[in-house]
Parts: C-alpha cells; sequence; structure tokens
C-alpha cells in the first residue's frame, strides 16, 4: 500500500514536484512514466526517504516515512523491496551473499539467512549460480539477483527504478515476467517507474503520468487507454509513422476507445471510408478491451469534417490528424 | 674489479643478513600500524567530506589539514622531529625499533589519504541500496565500502609499504638501523663499492616482492 498525499518538493527555486497524490491498492502494478526530468527520479527518492519531501506526505504500508529518520527510518525501509536499473549488487559478494545482505543487515543469523537466499535465488531461477560473483552473471541474471536480493527481508512493497532500462527486449520480457509473478504469488504492491511505454502496456493495472513535475494524467490502464485524445494512450499504442505523398489529402485519426474494429469499420465504410482508405492502424487488446487508433487518408479538409462527423453520431471518436 | 676481496667483505658477509631482517621488521612494522591506523583515519576523513555519509566541514577541514602537514615534511625532518617521542615510546631513539615510531607516523597520513580516495571509488547505487535495506552507517562502512574497495586497499598498503622501504634507508642515515645505515656506513663513508651495491639489490629484491606479494592479494580479492 503506498499513498502520497500533496506531495511537494522544491530544489532551490526549482519546483520537482508538485501536488503529487496518487494512491496504489494492495497487490497491484503501478507504473509511473514521464519523460526525463518529468521528476520520476525525485519521486522515488521521495518514496525511500533518500530525499525528504518539502510538504506533503508519504506513507508505505500505513507508515508516514515523512516522519522518520534514524533508527525508525531504517526500520520502515526494511518493509519495502528496491530494485535499481544498475542492480548495485556488491562485486565482492556471491549471488548467494548479496541476496542475503538485507538479512544481514536485519541481524538474521547467518545459517537462516543463507538458506533463505538459496530458497530465493530458486524462486528466481538462478539455483545454479549461488556460488557466481555478479561479474560471471549477463545483466539478466544480475537483474534476477537484484529481485531476489529486494525480495529477501519479505517487503509488501516493491519500488522498481527503471529496472529493464540496461536490459534487450527478450531479457525484459523475462524480468517483467518475474515481477508480474511475485505480485501473482506473494500479493506484493509493485510500483514501477520507467520510461518505456512497453513495460507499462506488458505489466501495469494503473499508470500514471507524470509532466514537469505534476500528475497529467493517472487512472486504470485500460481506462486511461480508452479514453479518446489520451496522450498516454498515443504514447503506449503508437501508430508507425505516415507520409503523405499528396498534398492535397488529409488524415483523420479514428479512436476504438469504448468500442472495437468492426463497428469502426462499418461506421467508416457508410460514412464513405472505404478500408483502403486507411494508412496506418494500431489494435491492441488490454484487459479484453480491443484498444487502438486507425488512420484514414481523405482528400479534403470538408471530407474530413464529413467522416469526423458521421463517426461521432455512431458514438466514435475521431479528429483530424496532423 | 679484479680484487679477489669484492664483495667477500665481512660488512656483506656478517652484517647483511641482520640489516636485511632489520629492514623487512621496520616495514612490516610499521606497514602494520600504518594500516591500523590510517584505516579508521581515511575512513573518517571520507565520511567527514562533502557528500559522505557524515559530512561535517569542519571536522574535515580539521583533519586535512593535520593530515597535510605530515605529509607535507619532508621524511628525514620528521625522524629528527619524533627523536624525543621515539625515546618516549620505545625508550631510545636509535635502533629499529625507535625508527618505526617515526615510520609509523609518516606513514599513517599517507595512508589515510589513500584509503580517502579508494573508498570514493565505490558507487553511489551501491550506498543507496545498502541505506534501502536499511543499513546504519556503521553497516555500510564495514558491509559495503570496506569490502568493495579491498582491492583498492590493499593497493594502498603496498604502495605505503614500499615507500616505507624508502623511509627505512633515510632512517639508516640518523641511526635507525637496517640497509639504509649498511649502505651508509660502509657503502658510502667507508667507500665500499660493493657493500652499496650489495644494498642496492636487496632492495630492490625487497621491493619486488613486496610488490609482487601485493598484486597477488589484490587481484585474489577482486571479483570486479
Amino acid at each position: 500500500m503506498i499513498e502520497l498525499r500533496a506531495l511537494r518538493k522544491v530544489f532551490g527555486e526549482t519546483v520537482a514536484l508538485e501536488e503529487i497524490d496518487l494512491s496504489v491498492p494492495a497487490g497491484e502494478i503501478h507504473g509511473i512514466v514521464g519523460r526525463s526530468g518529468a521528476g520520476k527520479s525525485t519521486l522515488i527518492r521521495c518514496l525511500t526517504g533518500l530525499e525528504s519531501p518539502t510538504s506533503g506526505t508519504v506513507s508505505i504500508n500505513g507508515v508516514d516515512l515523512t516522519n522518520q529518520s534514524g533508527a525508525g527510518l531504517r526500520e520502515a525501509r526494511r518493509s519495502i523491496g528496491m530494485v535499481f536499473q544498475h542492480v548495485n549488487l556488491l562485486d565482492s559478494s556471491t549471488a548467494l551473499k548479496n541476496v542475503a545482505h538485507p538479512l544481514k543487515i536485519a541481524g538474521v543469523p547467518k545459517a537462516e539467512r543463507l538458506a533463505k537466499a538459496r530458497e530465493l535465488l530458486e524462486f528466481v531461477g538462478l539455483g545454479d549460480r549461488v556460488d557466481n560473483y555478479p561479474a560471471q552473471l549477463s545483466g539478466g541474471q544480475k537483474q534476477r539477483v537484484g529481485i531476489a536480493r529486494a525480495l529477501a527481508a519479505e517487503p509488501k512493497v516493491l519500488l522498481c527504478d527503471e529496472p529493464t532500462s540496461a536490459l534487450d527486449s527478450t531479457t525484459t520480457d523475462q524480468i517483467l515476467g518475474l515481477i508480474r509473478s511475485l505480485r501473482d504469488r506473494l500479493g506484493i504492491t509493485v510500483l514501477i517507474i520507467t520510461h518505456e511505454m512497453s513495460v507499462i502496456r506488458e505489466i501495469c493495472d494503473s499508470v500514471t503520468l507524470l509532466a514537469d513535475g505534476r500528475v497529467a494524467k493517472t487512472g486504470k490502464l485500460a481506462e486511461v487507454i480508452a479514453e479518446p485524445g489520451s496522450i498516454l494512450a498515443k504514447d503506449l499504442v503508437p501508430l508507425p509513422p505516415v507520409s503523405l505523398d499528396d498534398g492535397a489529402s488529409r488524415l483523420v485519426e479514428v479512436s476504438l476507445a469504448g468500442t472495437d474494429l468492426p463497428t469502426v469499420l462499418t461506421a467508416a465504410r457508410n460514412a464513405g471510408a472505404s478500408a483502403e482508405a486507411i494508412l496506418a492502424g494500431a489494435v491492441e487488446t488490454i484487459e479484453g478491451r480491443q484498444v487502438g487508433r486507425l488512420r484514414f487518408s481523405v482528400d479534403s479538409a470538408e471530407q474530413a469534417k464529413e467522416l469526423i462527423s458521421a463517426l461521432k453520431a455512431d458514438g466514435i471518436y475521431a479528429e483530424e490528424a496532423a | 674489479m679484479n680484487d679477489p676481496t669484492w664483495f667477500d667483505n665481512p660488512a656483506i658477509t656478517d652484517q647483511m643478513w641482520p640489516a636485511a631482517i632489520e629492514t623487512l621488521l621496520m616495514t612490516a612494522w610499521s606497514t602494520g600500524l600504518a594500516v591500523l591506523f590510517g584505516l579508521p583515519l581515511g575512513i573518517w576523513l571520507f565520511t567527514a567530506s562533502k557528500g559522505g555519509l557524515n559530512s561535517n566541514p569542519v571536522v574535515y577541514r580539521v583533519l586535512s589539514f593535520i593530515v597535510d602537514i605530515t605529509r607535507s615534511i619532508p621524511f628525514i625532518i620528521l625522524i629528527i622531529a619524533l627523536i624525543p617521542f621515539a625515546r618516549f615510546v620505545v625508550g631510545s631513539a636509535l635502533g629499529w625499533q625507535a625508527t618505526v615510531v617515526s615510520l609509523t607516523i609518516g606513514a599513517i597520513p599517507f595512508y589515510a589519504r589513500l584509503v580517502e580516495n579508494s573508498l570514493r571509488e565505490v558507487s553511489e547505487g551501491k550506498i543507496e541500496a545498502a541505506l534501502m535495506m536499511g543499513a546504519s552507517n556503521g553497516q555500510v562502512i564495514r558491509q559495503v565500502y570496506v569490502p568493495e574497495a579491498l582491492p583498492g586497499l590493499i593497493g594502498a598498503a603496498t604502495v605505503t609499504s614500499v615507500t616505507l622501504v624508502s623511509y627505512t634507508a633515510m632512517a639508516g642515515a640518523v641511526g635507525g638501523g637496517g640497509l639504509g645505515a649498511l649502505a651508509i656506513s660502509y657503502g658510502y663513508q667507508r667507500y665500499q663499492a660493493d657493500t652499496m651495491i650489495a644494498c642496492i639489490i636487496v632492495l630492490v629484491l625487497i621491493v619486488t616482492i613486496i610488490q609482487f606479494i601485493g598484486d597477488r592479494l589484490a587481484r585474489a580479492v577482486d571479483h570486479r
């Protein structure tokens, strides 16, 4: 359970975060996206208590981190698992000892913590790599060790800071699959900070878009994508670029939000736009609903207007695209 | 060179071995003591520095000042200045034991600075990861900084040890004993070129062996 209330962080004159309200219920995977400089890093540093917010509250598992310091903060941090982009394993320790490290810090006896670490490495599929040093592991294997380590203290919340940004796409899929299975098997709450839309599409239940330190959009993934004209939807289901060879023709973008592909195609045909006029399209099924957009080419601005209003009459959202 | 007594010289045959042992003893003791005191001092310097775990500009500046003063005094002068202190600690101003006192005092700040630099090499991310696990500053130092910087710390101890070998030779000039004293009193003052050459060869051997062992140790703990 993660709860942010009116979070604000100012560095000197620069406002890094403003009025951030966010609540992630237990067992949910929540994604936070945004461009570089949108405030993602500051947000995660506030969540971990590495940075204290200028005002507002951060509470994790019902513990208000903003009021904690010293031993209290250290205690609260033990209930948060953290996965880093650069993994940050100790090069001087084996995979086993790295995974056992949080337990060593917490004062768990050696035999017990090593047994637990072995079990966790087994769980992430690295049971045969316990005695390897990080330098002997691939990027994906290191991140698995990182995830096993984050789980060692049995946290209720897992914070992932760009967990797959340094990995190739196949490895990314494996790591995301692992994170999803953690939620499914352990009921852990996951917050993923990322700049990769594919990560959001792949595993998130809900999503927040940060822009200039503010929440630009937040909600359930299916709802956010289904909302016509949403910036996030455009990023999440990108269309291939279209080039117009004829300068006179116009583009009309039709959203599948709240409907499905056959309905849109029928409505478009009735409005005079045949399937041949589709220059580009992207359709995905997210949580059982078809989402995406189609781009039709039309000959003139008038035709574009006609098509848009005809579709609107059928309850389909369309707009002229640049 | 055709002199049949060349190298068949009591200064070499009788005194070389004990002098070499003295040099080794001085180097070993002063390296050990310099690491013993220099490591905590270096850690203290590092944690007090800007961005350190326990950043404190005043403490840092004071420590830095003391370290730099000691490092900027030429060693031969430091030994002479420390004669009363050496006499107080070991009861005599002469002999290798007295030299160890000055050598240690000279080497502690040297090693401490090297420690500070080695610790700085440990990436910020590893520290944040440990802090996120709920580690205290002491745990971060013992469980992250020191083991992660260990190859560098061993390398620094090797450099300190090699520097100390040359310092022992300097100490020989003021009654410190060891190969330095032998080279100065026989090789230089009595014009025994063979003694001088023999001392140099043994010193080079000692330095080579120390460097070899240091490199081996550093590599053995380096898993990067």
